[in-house]
C-alpha cells in the first residue's frame, strides 16, 4: 500500500461512514414517524422531533416517595407495580400522555402535561379508594362499537334522580331511579365514561364496569371501606379435614368494624339471589372482583375462591391489603409549569445556544481563520446526531427533552469545541517541529487521539455516574452531557480528522496560506521539509537574547531523537 | 489572532516561558487563602449577620408560585394578602420579580395538618383570584405552583454526595491506570476539590441561592476541571516520558514547559467553554430571571475559570512536589543540572 494515498482512503472511508450513520439515524426515525399514532401531517411531523419534558411544555410534576414501615427502599416489583396502577389513573383522569417512571431506588416521577384537572392530580397523589359494595344489577358491557363516541354518557336531566320511595338498605333496588336505569343502559366501559369514578361519593349508587372492561354493574353505596381490611392473603384452599383442594383463593381478615359491617352485608346478601346476592371490590372506581356470597361470615374472615391462578389470587390480595397500590407514598414535590413559563424557558435556551454558538464560531474564526469552518461544521454534524439520538431516545425509550437537557447540550458546545482546539494545536505543534502538512495531521492526530479519548473518557465518567445515583432533573443533564461526550468522539474520529487529512492535501492548506490557520511562517517552524533549516524564528532581537538559554535547552523532535539514541548507545557502553 | 498565536510559538519554542513551577509556593499560598476564606466566611463569619449559603426551597421545603401574564405584577402587597389570607399573619412570603412581568412568590413550608399540598393549592387559588388570572394557567396567563417535601432536598444532595464519592474513586482509579502513576490522581483530585470549594464559596458569599440546578453545576464541574487538568497532564506526560536518561532539564523544568506548550491550548479551551455558558447566564438572567439556566450556568462559569486557573497553577506544581522526592527523578535533575554546568 502506497504510503501516500493511505490517509485519503482512511478519510474517505470515515466521511462515507459517517454518511451511512447519518442516513441510517434518520431512516430509522422515519419508521418512528410512519408508526407514530394519527395519520394527519401535524402528528405525524410532531413524531419526528424529540419530545420535550414537563419544564418545556407546562403541566405538572408530582414525585412520590415510598413509605415503607422498615425504612428500606421497596422492591422493584412493588415499585414497577404501583407506576402501572398510577398509569392507569392518570389516563383514566384524562391524562394519556402522562409519564410515570422510578427514579432512583424509591420515588415515582409523575409527570402530566398541559393543565391536568384537580381531580387528575389527587387521584395521582393520593392512595387509591377501595371498597366493597353490593350489586344491584350487572351485565354484559357493550361491544367495543357502541363505544366509539366521543364523551361520557349524561341522562337527560328530565329523569328523576332521587328514589321515589326510600330505600330501606344499600341492596333496595328503590335505589335504582329512571336517571340511574338511563345510565346504566347506555353505559360504556371506555376511559371517557369511567372519568371520576374514582372519586365517586360513597353515600350514593355508583354506575361503572370491571377493570378489564367486560362486564357493567349498578352498584348500591359503600358499605365496607377497604380501610376496614386488616390483612389479605393468597393460598390454595383446605377442606375441614386438612387436605388441599388445589384451588387458589384469596383470604381476608377484617377488624373490629369491618367485621360488623361485612358481617350485616353477608346476612343480607345470603338471603339474596341473582345480581343481588354479589358484592363487588370496587378499586379507583373499577370493579376488580365481585364474588357471591355463599354464606354469612360474623367472625371477618372472608375467603374467595373463583377461577384463580397463583398469579391472579396473589395480586387479588395485594390489592385488597394495600389499596391499590402496594406501598404507601408520600408527595415528596409538586411542580406545577405553566405553558407560558414552558415555552419561553425553551426560547431562552434556543437563543442562548444560538448566541453561544455564534460567539464560539466568531472565536474559532478569529484564531484558526478558516478551520474555524471546520469546528463549525463538526459542531453541526454533533448537532445533527444529538438530535438523532434524541430522537431515538424520545420514541423507544418515551425520553423527554428537559431545560437541564438542553443546559447540558450548550454547555457540550465547548467541550465538543475542545476537542478541537487540543486536535489543531498538536497540528500546529507538529508544523513548528517542522514537520509538512500531511505528517503534522497524522501525528498531530495520533498525540491528540490519546488526549481527547483521555479527557472524554473521564468527562463520560461523570456523566455516567451522575446519570446512573442522581435524580430528577439532574439526569436529564447527566444524559445530553455524555451523549454529547460520546457524539464528540464520533465526530473527531469520523468527520474531522478525515476532512482535516482532506484538507492537508489541497494547495490552499499544505502551502500554508495565512488564511488557513496552519501556516508554518506565522507557526515559527523551525525548519521545513527534508533538511531545509530555516534560521531558528527568532524575530524580536533583546527579547531573543533574554531566552537564548532556555531556546537552547529546547530541542527538536530529531534533535531529541539523536540525544536519546546517543543516551541509549552511551548507556549500552556503560555495561 | 497573530497576538496569541505568536504567543503560542514563543511558549512552545521557549522564547517565552512563564515559570508556573518555580513560584508554586506563591500559589499555593493564593489557593490556601482563597479555599480558608470560602470555607470560614460563609459557614463562621456571615451567618452571625444573616447571610452565607442560602438554600432554596427545594432544600428547606415549602412552596413557590409563578404569576404570569397579570397585568397587576407590580403590585406585591397582592401577593402577601393572598398568600396570608390562607396561612395567617404568621407567613411572610417572599417575593420577587421573573422577566417583564412575570411575579414569583415562595413560602416556607405550609402547614401540613390539613394536608401540606392542599394549603399550597388554596394559596395558588388565592392568587390566581388577586391578580385575576386562572389557575392552574393556560397558554398565556395563569398561577405555576411547586410544592416541595421537607425531605426533598436532602435526597437529592444525598444522592449528589454519593456520586461524588463513587466518581471521586472511579476517576482516580482511572486515571492511575491511564497515566501509570497515581500521583496524578492525587494532584487532580487535590485541584478538584479546589474547584469544589472556591466555587461553593463564592456562593456563599455573595449569598446566590443554591438550587438543585445549581448542584448539577456543581457536579459538572467535578468532570470540567477533571477534563482540563488530563488535557495538561497528557502533555507532562508525554514530555516527562520522553526526557531519556540524559535530559537537558530537570523535571520540574520539563513539567513547566508542558504547561507552557499547552497554555494557548487552555485559554482558548476556557474561553470557548465559558463563551456558551457566558451566553446562558446573560439570557438566563436577562431573560427570565432566577430559574434552571441561570443556576447552572453560574455554577458553571465560576468553576471553569477556577478550573482552568487550579490546572495550571495547582495540579501541574503539586505533581511536581509529589514526584521530586522519588530517587529517579532527583537523579535525573542531577544529571540535568550536571549537564548544563559541563556546557
Amino acid at each position: 500500500m502506497a504510503k501516500t494515498t493511505s490517509p485519503l482512503r482512511h478519510a474517505r472511508r470515515a466521511l462515507t461512514g459517517l454518511l451511512v450513520l447519518l442516513i441510517a439515524g434518520f431512516a430509522l426515525n422515519g419508521v418512528g414517524v410512519l408508526v407514530a399514532p394519527g395519520n394527519d401531517f401535524a402528528t405525524k411531523s410532531e413524531a419526528f422531533f424529540p419530545k420535550l419534558g414537563l419544564d418545556l411544555v407546562g403541566g405538572t410534576q408530582i414525585i412520590l416517595q415510598a413509605q415503607t414501615e422498615t425504612g428500606r427502599p421497596p422492591t422493584g416489583d412493588q415499585l414497577s407495580q404501583s407506576v402501572a396502577i398510577i398509569r392507569q389513573r392518570a389516563a383514566a383522569g384524562g391524562s394519556p400522555d402522562a409519564q410515570i417512571s422510578t427514579s432512583g431506588t424509591s420515588n415515582i416521577v409523575v409527570s402530566l402535561p398541559g393543565t391536568p384537572s384537580q381531580a387528575t392530580i389527587n387521584s395521582v397523589r393520593e392512595s387509591a379508594r377501595m371498597d366493597f359494595r353490593p350489586v344491584l344489577v350487572t351485565g354484559a358491557a357493550p361491544t367495543a362499537s357502541a363505544g366509539s363516541q366521543q364523551g361520557a354518557y349524561t341522562p337527560p336531566a328530565s329523569l328523576a334522580a332521587t328514589p321515589s320511595v326510600s330505600p330501606t338498605s344499600g341492596s333496595d333496588l328503590n335505589q335504582v331511579t329512571p336517571y340511574l336505569q338511563d345510565l346504566y343502559l347506555n353505559y360504556r366501559c371506555d376511559a371517557d365514561q369511567q372519568n371520576g369514578n374514582g372519586n365517586a361519593p360513597a353515600d350514593r349508587p355508583l354506575v361503572t364496569c370491571s377493570d378489564d372492561g367486560s362486564a357493567k354493574y349498578l352498584l348500591g353505596p359503600v358499605e365496607v371501606p377497604g380501610t376496614s381490611i386488616s390483612n389479605a392473603t393468597s393460598g390454595i384452599a383446605t377442606t375441614s379435614t386438612g387436605a388441599t383442594t388445589g384451588q387458589w383463593v384469596v383470604n381476608l381478615s377484617f377488624n373490629g368494624t369491618g367485621t360488623r359491617q361485612f358481617a350485616a352485608i353477608s346476612e343480607r346478601l345470603v338471603a339474596l339471589t341473582g345480581a343481588q346476592n354479589q358484592f363487588a371490590i370496587v378499586l379507583d372506581g373499577r370493579v376488580i372482583s365481585a364474588p357471591t356470597m355463599n354464606a354469612a361470615i360474623t367472625d371477618g374472615r372472608a375467603q374467595i375462591s373463583g377461577n384463580f391462578t397463583e398469579t391472579s389470587a396473589k395480586q387479588l390480595a395485594d390489592q385488597l391489603k394495600f389499596g391499590a397500590l402496594p406501598i404507601q407514598f408520600a408527595v415528596q414535590s409538586q411542580q406545577s409549569i405553566s405553558a407560558t413559563l414552558g415555552s419561553s424557558q425553551l426560547t431562552a435556551g434556543l437563543i442562548a445556544g444560538l448566541i453561544g454558538l455564534i460567539l464560539v464560531f466568531g472565536y474559532a474564526l478569529f484564531q484558526y481563520r478558516v478551520l474555524g469552518f471546520v469546528i463549525l461544521a463538526s459542531l453541526g454534524i454533533s448537532a445533527v446526531l444529538t438530535f438523532i439520538v434524541l430522537d431515538f431516545l424520545s420514541w423507544r425509550q418515551g425520553y423527554r427533552l428537559s431545560l437541564a437537557g438542553v443546559t447540558g447540550i450548550i454547555v457540550s458546545i465547548g467541550i465538543t469545541a475542545d476537542s478541537f482546539i487540543v486536535y489543531f494545536e498538536r497540528i500546529r505543534d507538529e508544523l513548528r517541529e517542522g514537520r509538512g502538512l500531511e505528517g503534522a495531521v497524522e501525528t498531530g492526530w495520533r498525540r491528540a487521539r490519546r488526549t481527547v479519548l483521555a479527557s472524554d473518557a473521564v468527562n463520560l465518567l461523570a456523566a455516567g455516574v451522575l446519570y446512573v445515583l442522581a435524580i430528577g432533573d439532574v439526569r436529564g443533564f447527566a444524559l445530553t452531557l455524555g451523549l454529547s461526550t460520546i457524539i464528540d468522539v464520533v465526530v473527531v474520529v469520523l468527520f474531522s480528522h478525515p476532512v482535516l487529512q482532506i484538507l492537508a492535501r489541497r494547495p490552499f492548506f499544505a502551502d500554508g496560506h495565512r488564511l488557513s490557520g496552519l501556516d508554518p511562517n506565522a507557526l515559527g517552524a523551525v525548519y521545513r521539509g527534508r533538511g531545509q533549516f530555516r534560521a531558528p524564528a527568532l524575530a524580536g532581537g533583546g527579547r531573543a537574547q533574554r531566552s537564548t538559554g532556555e531556546a537552547q535547552r529546547r530541542q527538536t523532535i530529531a534533535e531529541r531523537k539523536a540525544a536519546e539514541q546517543q543516551s541509549r548507545s552511551t548507556g549500552k557502553d556503560d555495561r | 489572532m497573530a497576538g496569541l498565536t505568536q504567543f503560542g510559538n514563543d511558549l512552545y519554542t521557549g522564547v517565552k516561558s512563564i515559570d508556573f513551577i518555580k513560584r508554586r509556593r506563591l500559589w499555593y499560598l493564593i489557593s490556601g487563602l482563597a479555599v480558608i476564606v470560602s470555607v470560614v466566611l460563609p459557614t463562621l463569619v456571615l451567618p452571625s449577620v444573616g447571610r452565607g449559603f442560602q438554600f432554596g426551597i427545594e432544600f428547606t421545603g415549602g412552596s413557590e408560585f409563578t404569576v404570569s401574564g397579570s397585568s397587576r405584577y407590580a403590585d406585591d402587597e397582592l401577593a402577601k394578602q393572598a398568600v396570608q389570607s390562607v396561612t395567617g399573619p404568621s407567613v411572610e412570603p417572599l417575593i420577587a420579580r421573573v422577566g417583564q412581568t412575570g411575579v414569583r412568590i415562595q413560602t416556607s413550608q405550609l402547614d401540613p395538618t390539613g394536608g401540606a399540598t392542599t394549603n399550597s393549592d388554596r394559596v395558588a387559588e388565592a392568587l390566581a383570584t388577586a391578580y385575576g388570572v386562572p389557575y392552574p394557567g393556560d397558554d398565556e396567563r395563569g398561577v405555576s405552583s411547586s410544592f416541595i417535601g421537607p425531605t426533598w432536598g436532602a435526597d437529592i444532595s444525598g444522592s449528589a454526595i454519593r456520586g461524588l464519592v463513587i466518581f471521586l474513586v472511579l476517576v482516580a482509579v482511572v486515571m492511575a491506570v491511564y497515566f501509570r502513576t497515581w500521583k496524578m490522581s492525587v494532584a487532580g483530585l487535590i485541584a478538584l476539590f479546589h474547584d469544589l470549594i472556591i466555587t461553593a464559596g463564592v456562593y456563599g458569599i455573595i449569598g446566590f441561592e443554591i438550587t438543585p440546578a445549581a448542584v448539577i453545576g456543581f457536579l459538572t464541574i467535578l468532570g470540567y476541571s477533571l477534563y482540563d487538568t488530563v488535557v495538561v497532564f497528557d502533555k507532562i506526560r508525554e514530555n516527562t516520558s520522553s526526557m531519556g536518561e540524559h535530559p537537558s532539564r530537570t523535571f520540574s523544568e520539563t513539567v513547566n514547559l508542558a504547561v507552557n506548550q499547552t497554555l494557548v491550548r487552555s485559554i482558548n479551551t476556557s474561553i470557548v467553554g465559558l463563551l456558551p455558558i457566558a451566553s446562558i447566564l446573560f439570557i438566563g438572567t436577562t431573560l427570565l430571571g432566577a430559574g434552571t439556566l441561570r443556576d447552572i450556568s453560574l455554577a458553571l462559569f465560576i468553576g471553569i475559570i477556577v478550573g482552568t486557573y487550579s490546572t495550571v497553577f495547582i495540579a501541574a506544581p503539586l505533581y511536581v512536589d509529589l514526584r521530586s522526592t522519588e530517587p529517579r527523578v532527583k537523579a535525573l535533575d542531577r544529571r540535568a543540572l550536571e549537564a548544563r554546568a559541563h556546557a
